[in-house]
């Protein structure tokens, strides 16, 4: 990549383009390339180890400490609710699934997108995952870890959360495997192993890098245990190369159907608003829409806090808004489909309900559901905002509030007016409610931001592949400029 | 220039065990590879900090049957766990542990439609771990001890160096020879690890 100029179409440039918004231009016929300038196997290893090698920036410090202390709150009302008693919430006779409920579909969905990323866009060969993906898994994981919390203190009485799991006990009972709560059990279960060990395979690599770099005892120790002696033997890249693809192409289906059974927890019971069949792909739309929301949040900051500017450049968050608006959309698309149904259905109930999300007591969450999801992301139509940074940003924030309250309009609304006047009620958090909600993000951030700390960032011999495909590229390409009789187009070349 | 030895600390008769050498990039490394399995030599590798495309070629690597272990893996996860909920749910057997037919709204004790997600997240499950722990065992994974650790320059192979290691069961392991033969291929350094 020499005179990234030589790449834009000139005709396609209104001129406000900063350096940093360049690669996002083609010259027809060709690819800018992904990875910024100058940068070789040798320079990629150095900048995303030396996130983790030199001592904490303040930057990270101060965020580590606001994190740390979110996530204290938890470790004060989670024993005082368990002392205590549900009651401590604000769930009433006919809300019975609160906050609680409303955070676990929230944090699942927050997952989607680090499996999107990893694994669909792998089998898609898009080489623009790399520079991303292990961030997004780790959020992945850390979503799941707060997600998984919810529905064990939900439970009430903890103590008996192993009924949950088919385990021999002293009842001689089993777990009834015809409700769609306990295929929630085996299916987030399913995905926190799963994504942990794609995470922790595709990491091997990058630790070993880690620990050939380590001079202090103790990190050459723990680095040594962490990547389990790999030497990059090519012998070892054929078993491993294989072993990712199957992965990838297990969790594929897996991600799927993960959002999909979330949802039978409601499209499978009776309630007005939840029984629906459009639940499985609204939802999975939906939790990959807010995914990315959080990737955007979580690399925005980072890439620029860590130096990691010309690895996750702007072509990069660029497809990612792409990504975040045609989401949006399909959430938008699947309100306006469910008001349709509700109609054509002719069931009164149904068509109450949904007059009711949009008129009734929970009209202010249901239009800032719709205002944040819907409207935001449509400034991603401009291309001048889907490269602008401070834009995105907020956008993000925006779609992260949003779908949040999209699951507490579902959870709550369509509980606490169902089918008979004389059992509603309005529902209010409590100070509780409030505060385990900020501790789950606080337990989210801290895990995020001692995986900044120690572990690397970036997949770094992902990039160095897609390095030596840019070069490899640009040498075919200079080939057939000079030698017309090699016929090699720059389009296949680029391929 | 002729190749470093580095000797193990400590060792009583120090013996040959490895030849490493260090190529400056990808194509070179792909010449010699192909050198080196025209040559005949059976225990050797090739070191790469990314998979270099084209190398299993060059080396004459035969595909791995990890994909069958998967196969077999998702498959028992798939029998095991409509196995598991006919066992729970839908008899009153005693199989070490009794089951407990679940009469729900009068529904069949056994309609599969039910037992689908189940099933589905244990086969997915059950693969997964064919593919996690086959690829380590396939690749003698864990194993922290290893000759080539010892060479100060090896660590670069897992930054931005290439290199092919000759082990000593290979049938023609000779250091000296085959040190000459590397840097005939283009080698910046050979080494001879002994312990």
């Amino acid at each position: 990549m020499k005179d990234l100029k030589g790449f834009i179409n000139p005709n396609l440039t209104p001129g406000w383009e900063s350096p940093e918004t360049l690669n996002t231009w083609d010259k027809p016929g060709s690819r800018t390339p992904l990875i910024g300038a100058g940068n070789t196997d040798a320079t990629v290893t150095e900048k995303v180890c030396r996130v983790i090698e030199g001592p904490p920036t303040i930057g990270w410090i101060i965020f580590f400490l606001i994190s740390a202390s979110a996530l204290s709150l938890l470790g004060i009302l989670v024993p005082y609710l368990i002392f205590t008693g549900v009651g401590v919430w604000g769930v009433n006779n006919p809300v019975g699934w609160g906050y609680a409920i409303v955070n676990f579909v929230f944090w699942v969905g927050i997952g989607h997108a680090g499996t999107l990323i990893s694994a669909i866009l792998f089998l898609f060969r898009q080489k623009w995952r790399t520079s991303i993906n292990r961030a997004a898994e780790a959020m992945t994981i850390f979503a799941v870890i707060c997600a998984g919390l919810f529905p064990g203190i939900h439970v009430g009485r903890v103590w008996f959360a192993y009924w949950m799991f088919p385990i021999p006990n002293q009842m001689e009972l089993w777990p009834n495997f015809r409700s769609p709560l306990l295929w929630d059990v085996f299916a987030v279960g399913t995905y926190f192993t799963v994504s942990l060990l794609f995470w922790y395979m595709g990491m091997l690599p990058d630790l070993a890098s880690v620990r050939d770099r380590a001079k202090e005892k103790i990190r050459k120790v723990a680095y040594s245990v962490l990547s389990l002696g790999w030497t990059g033997s090519n012998r070892q890249w054929h078993n491993y190369e294989r072993a990712y693809l199957l992965l990838a192409a297990l969790a594929t289906p897996l991600v799927l159907s993960v959002h999909s059974v979330v949802s039978f927890d409601f499209a499978i019971s009776q309630v007005p608003g939840w029984h629906s069949t459009i639940f499985p792909p609204y939802f999975v739309a939906g939790a990959i829409f807010s995914g990315f929301a959080m990737v955007m949040t979580l690399v925005v900051p980072a890439r620029h806090l860590f130096g990691l500017k010309d690895v996750i450049t702007m072509r990069h968050l660029e497809n990612m808004n792409k990504i975040i608006m045609v989401t949006g959309m399909i959430v938008g698309y699947a309100y306006l489909v469910e008001f349709f149904i509700a109609w054509y259905s002719g069931n009164e109930v149904e068509k109450f309900t949904f007059l009711n999300r949009a008129l009734g007591p929970y009209a202010w969450a249901y239009w800032i559901m719709v205002s944040c999801n819907v409207l935001t992301p449509q400034i991603f139509w401009f291309k001048k905002m889907r490269t602008n940074l401070k834009v995105m940003f907020i956008v993000s924030i925006f779609v992260n509030i949003g779908m949040w309250f999209e699951r507490f309009v579902i959870v709550i609304s369509s509980l606490a007016n169902d089918y008979l006047p004389s059992a509603w009620d309005y529902y209010r958090p409590t100070i509780v409610d409030v505060g385990i909600l900020i501790g789950s993000f606080g337990l989210f951030f801290t895990l995020f931001s001692l995986f900044c700390r120690f572990l690397p960032f970036v997949a770094m011999y992902e990039v160095k592949g897609v390095i030596a495909g840019q070069e490899h590229a640009e040498r075919q390409e200079e080939s057939a400029g000079s030698s017309t009789e090699e016929g090699a187009s720059p389009a296949t070349a680029m391929t | 220039m002729t190749a470093n030895i580095i000797t193990a600390s400590g060792a009583r008769n120090p013996e040959p065990v490895l030849v490493l050498a260090e190529f400056e990039t990808p194509k070179q490394l792909m010449s010699a590879a192909e050198k080196v399995r025209d040559g005949g030599f059976n225990h050797w590798d090739c070191h790469t900090p990314y998979p270099v495309h084209g190398l299993d070629q060059a080396m004459g690597v035969r595909p791995t049957l990890l994909p069958w272990v998967v196969l077999a893996a998702g498959a028992t996860g798939c029998i095991g766990g409509l196995a598991m909920q006919w066992f729970m749910n839908a008899t009153d057997l005693s199989i070490l542990f009794i089951g407990y037919p679940y009469l729900v709204s009068g529904k069949p004790f056994w309609s599969i439609p039910a037992n689908i997600p189940v099933a589905f997240e244990l086969t997915i499950l059950l693969s997964a771990f064919g593919a996690f722990f086959g690829m380590l065992i396939f690749n003698g994974l864990p194993r922290f001890h290893r000759p080539h650790f010892r060479s100060e320059r090896f660590r670069r192979a897992t930054d931005d160096r290439f290199f092919i290691a000759i082990d000593k069961r290979d049938r023609h392991f000779d250091p000296e020879s085959n040190a000459a033969f590397l840097e005939g291929l283009g080698a910046n350094s050979v080494e001879v690890i002994e312990e």
